[in-house]
């Protein structure tokens, strides 16, 4: 009985085994993923000052009844600069609204005068203030935001046509925020 | 042979080096002022206990990664603006989730982690008490005559 029963639930734990780094081959599973806690919850407030204006602070009252993505990004973070062609087309029929974390300004206006800019506004964030509100741990990191304020989907990582496709184009199609 | 100032030089220079060794070590981490003695307990009891997210497997104390910085920063905001201890893992808990807690709470999702290792402990048990019962009773039955005849045996 055991003779077979050993090799067998050896066989087993191979099995799971090679099911997982199969999937952590096909990046449809990273253990380091951290599930977010935020999906069906009020955004947070953006509380910091605008990028190109810091008189004024970042607005997103007038953001309801629409649906909106909130960018967090960073001059030093190579990821950013990748997403960042991908964002400017998304932008022509998608508002975003950016968040400029822990950062440099000067280096940061550059960066958008030499790229483009996508956001249509960006709040400045050098002390990790929002960035903590909103539960980021790494950049790039997008949010869906739905026309009552609530955030719908969270991607970390760069925003690419496959993520946009498999988590945030369905919040669109309606122009509800709900799929 | 070296003279009695050469030897009071090295000592000196051993002592800068000390000192040396001694900033950089400090460096790496920064220090708060606390307003009493039991704030600052809780803050090394709290950087203890919370989870560095970037760099999965430290410790706020232990971690020198950006957000860990912030999240000490941000621990020592909350102590002194007043927070107890469980206020301010409750707001990390609320962004981070149960992620940011090294001791994380008994619930349905955390079954597994729980109680897995007494699962597995369980089964091992089982697995040997049966291996041992199964061995007594394939043990060889010895004769008396046979009996005697070992002793004889190991007499000689």
């Amino acid at each position: 009985m055991s003779r077979i029963l050993v090799p067998l639930g050896f066989l087993l734990l191979m099995f799971l085994f090679w099911l997982m780094l199969d999937r952590i081959g096909e990046g449809e599973y990273n253990p380091r993923d951290i599930p977010t806690e935020f999906i069906g919850k009020a955004a947070p407030s953006i509380n910091v000052p605008d990028l190109f204006d810091p008189s004024r602070m970042v607005q997103t009252a007038d953001m309801k009844g629409q649906v909106w993505l909130f960018n967090v990004w960073g001059t030093w973070c190579p990821e950013c600069w990748r997403e960042h062609e991908y964002l400017l087309e998304l932008s022509k029929t998608v508002p975003i609204i950016g968040l400029n974390w822990r950062d440099q300004a000067d280096e940061s206006r550059a960066m958008l005068a030499r790229m483009g800019n996508p956001f249509r506004q960006i709040g400045f964030d050098p002390q990790s203030n929002v960035a903590m509100d909103w539960g980021v741990y790494g950049a790039p990191e997008t949010f869906l935001v739905d026309a009552e304020g609530v955030i719908r989907a969270k991607h970390a990582g760069a925003m690419t046509p496959q993520v946009w496709e498999e988590k945030f184009r369905i919040y669109f199609e309606k122009g509800q925020g709900t799929p | 042979m070296m003279r009695l100032p050469e030897i009071r030089m090295l000592k000196i220079l051993f002592a800068l080096l000390l000192l040396v060794i001694s900033v950089t070590g400090r460096a790496a981490i920064e220090t708060y002022r606390f307003d009493d003695a039991s704030q600052e307990e809780s803050y090394k009891k709290l950087v203890a206990e919370l989870r560095c997210l970037v760099c999965q497997n430290q410790n706020l104390a232990d971690s020198n990664a950006e957000l860990a910085h912030d999240m000490r920063r941000k621990t020592y905001e909350l102590i002194i603006a007043g927070k107890t201890d469980d206020e301010i893992v409750d707001f990390m808990v609320a962004r981070y989730g149960d992620f940011v807690m090294y001791n994380p709470p008994v619930k349905s999702t955390t079954m597994l982690l729980w109680f897995g290792p007494l699962v597995f402990l369980l089964i091992a048990a089982s697995v040997v008490f049966v291996f041992m019962r199964k061995q007594k009773k394939n043990a060889p039955v010895v004769s008396a005559q046979q009996q005697k005849q070992v002793h004889k045996l190991l007499d000689e």
